[in-house]
């Protein structure tokens, strides 16, 4: 199954990439996106220092996310988890929030390192609350109670400082909005998280088993959990530094990409960084393209895709 | 190659559920741990399969300390089926018992044609060659053992530790496991084996040993161990022993 899902998801995402290029507030012909990658093109500006960095960023972290996701839901063994069950995005959120309403007036260009501080933060409570040995769910659980406690924070900070809440508001739905060149070369060096994710692909298949048998074939069971973990909340931080927190994503593809191509993790992993891709790729080009030249938040876009695959996953779960 | 423990104690959150127990297998046998629900059997093979760490005492691996030795070493030696098992999703039958061959393949998995060859031949020792291609989320709790089964034997381990085998399974794949056992100690396997059923136990296992709140009360072969004083002390049931007429072993008959 997997060797004809392969190709299709690739010709999937070079066809969206394609799309990202051509299509937004003024549509370009492919003719027109090939020259556009010179310096003396008219859409010189619209496609290379507009549209691609953006689309690369796209495809980036919709590849992040959803190699979070599926790291998380292989080591808690559950389909429902995800690196917003952890409370990392939240609590990257918080921190970049924090940042804008008290001190407005300071540089923008902190706001990633901030989200950053609060995704690692947010990660390092929760360990510190549950230990080294805690079961799955314990985590889960602790996790899912500390990103509501993050989230009404930031609800609490936008109330008392409403004057800075336009820049919060837009930054927490999650966009790609003026996102280019610079926060691109900001998360590069993030991707060599990816190895290391797959270098986990053989222990995350027998950590599927269960903690007793992986450890029999020779897993340590803790040590791959807290890789796994501290992997996943790096990809999930980085990502919402630059993009805010784009919701449900992490949950999405690796669930969706569970079912085309099976649990093989050394699988798994390359496919669902595809699908993630495909998702946020096709997320950002309906909310550019959707009523232009307004546009939505990429992440509002995953979110109405995903919040109704988020319950029918739950419903069909109980 | 040889597995004991010296004065272990393990158990959980601080509280010890084997006290200070002491001995060794018999090498090549077919082992039958029984005893009360709660008595420790279960936490003893935990202990032995490196799940569990002592509170005190040892698990010794051939005079070394189990639990100081590299797990990759040890998962080539000793396999466990556990009691329970999740069900990994979206992976097939195949896929299960190529997981037991972990131990001996690179860091990406990749299977040889050695693996293969004993993929297949484990699938065809259980009888579940035909469920190869199934997810083993479809399968059905006797079917799914099966599978666990032969994904323990793909890890070929002269040392294999189960927990409670039997639980899912009708009774004719009961029986069906315990002649593979028998199979599979004849080529040479030391099996250890927790089991509720004694006349199962009695039936095929060479070596008994009893325990009772966390104490090994006595061992040895069945003739020996399956006695009137036994099943009253440890299990609080009046009870005769008499010949199981075919296989000619001790059984009992509760009154």
């Amino acid at each position: 199954m997997s060797l004809k899902t392969w190709p299709l998801l690739l010709v999937i995402l070079s066809l969206l990439l394609v799309a990202n290029l051509m299509f937004g507030a003024v549509s370009i012909s492919f003719e027109g996106i090939l020259n556009g990658f010179q310096a003396d093109s008219e859409h010189y500006f619209t496609v290379y220092e507009y549209r691609f960095p953006r689309t690369l960023l796209a495809m980036m972290v919709g590849a992040m996310m959803a190699l979070a996701g599926a790291l998380v839901q292989g080591v808690i063994r559950n389909p429902l988890a995800s690196p917003d069950v952890l409370g990392v995005s939240h609590g990257a959120g918080l921190a970049a929030v924090t940042y804008m309403t008290l001190f407005p007036t300071s540089d923008i260009a902190w706001l990633p390192a901030m989200a950053l501080l609060g995704g690692f933060s947010a990660a390092f409570i929760l360990w510190w609350l549950c230990g080294n040995h805690s079961s799955a769910i314990k985590l889960a659980i602790t996790g899912v109670a500390l990103g509501a406690l993050y989230a009404s924070t930031v609800d609490f900070l936008m109330l008392v400082k409403p004057l800075e809440i336009n820049n919060a508001l837009l930054w927490l739905t999650g966009s790609l909005w003026g996102r280019g060149w610079n926060q691109f070369f900001i998360l590069l060096p993030w991707l060599g998280l990816i190895p290391i994710a797959l270098w986990l692909a053989k222990s995350l298949n027998l950590i599927s088993l269960g903690d007793d048998s992986a450890i029999s074939l020779g897993v340590n069971a803790n040590t791959l959990r807290l890789t796994s973990l501290a992997v996943a909340v790096g990809l999930t931080a980085s990502c919402v530094a630059i993009c805010g927190p784009i919701g449900f994503l992490g949950l999405v593809a690796p669930h969706l990409t569970r079912k085309l191509v099976g649990g093989q993790h050394q699988i798994l992993l390359p496919c669902t960084m595809l699908v993630g891709a495909i998702l946020l790729l096709f997320a950002d080009l309906v909310a550019r393209t959707i009523d232009p030249p307004i546009e939505l938040s990429a992440g509002i876009m995953t979110a109405i895709i995903g919040a109704p695959y988020f319950l029918w996953l739950l419903f069909k779960n109980k | 190659m040889s597995l004991s423990t010296q004065d272990l104690s393990v158990g959980y959150h601080g509280k010890a559920i084997v006290k200070e127990v002491s001995f060794e297998l018999p090498k090549g046998k077919i082992i039958a741990l029984l005893g009360p629900n709660g008595c420790g059997k279960s936490t003893l093979l935990k202990a032995m399969a490196r799940i569990l760490k002592p509170m005190t005492g040892q698990v010794f691996w051939n005079d070394q300390d189990l639990h100081q030795m590299p797990s990759r070493q040890l998962s080539k030696e000793l396999a466990l089926l556990p009691q329970t098992q999740p069900i990994p999703e979206g992976v097939k039958v195949k896929d299960l018992v190529a997981y037991g061959r972990s131990p001996y393949t690179g860091f990406w998995g990749r299977l040889n044609k050695e693996d293969n060859r004993i993929i297949n031949d484990v699938m065809a020792q259980v009888g579940i060659t035909e469920l190869g291609e199934q997810l083993v989320s479809e399968l059905s709790g006797g079917q799914r053992q099966r599978a666990w089964l032969a994904m323990t034997l793909a890890q070929d381990t002269p040392y294999l530790l189960l927990d409670e085998p039997t639980t899912y399974m009708d009774l004719s794949h009961q029986v069906e496991l315990m002649q593979t056992l028998r199979k599979l100690n004849s080529s040479g396997k030391t099996i250890i084996t927790v089991l509720h059923d004694i006349n199962q136990a009695a039936r095929y296992c060479d070596h008994l040993i009893v325990m009772k709140d966390g104490e090994i009360i006595t061992q040895g072969e069945p003739e020996n161990v399956l006695t009137q004083d036994m099943l009253k002390t440890v299990f609080s049931l009046n009870a005769q022993i008499h010949r199981d007429p075919i296989a000619n072993t001790p059984m009992c008959v509760v009154e």
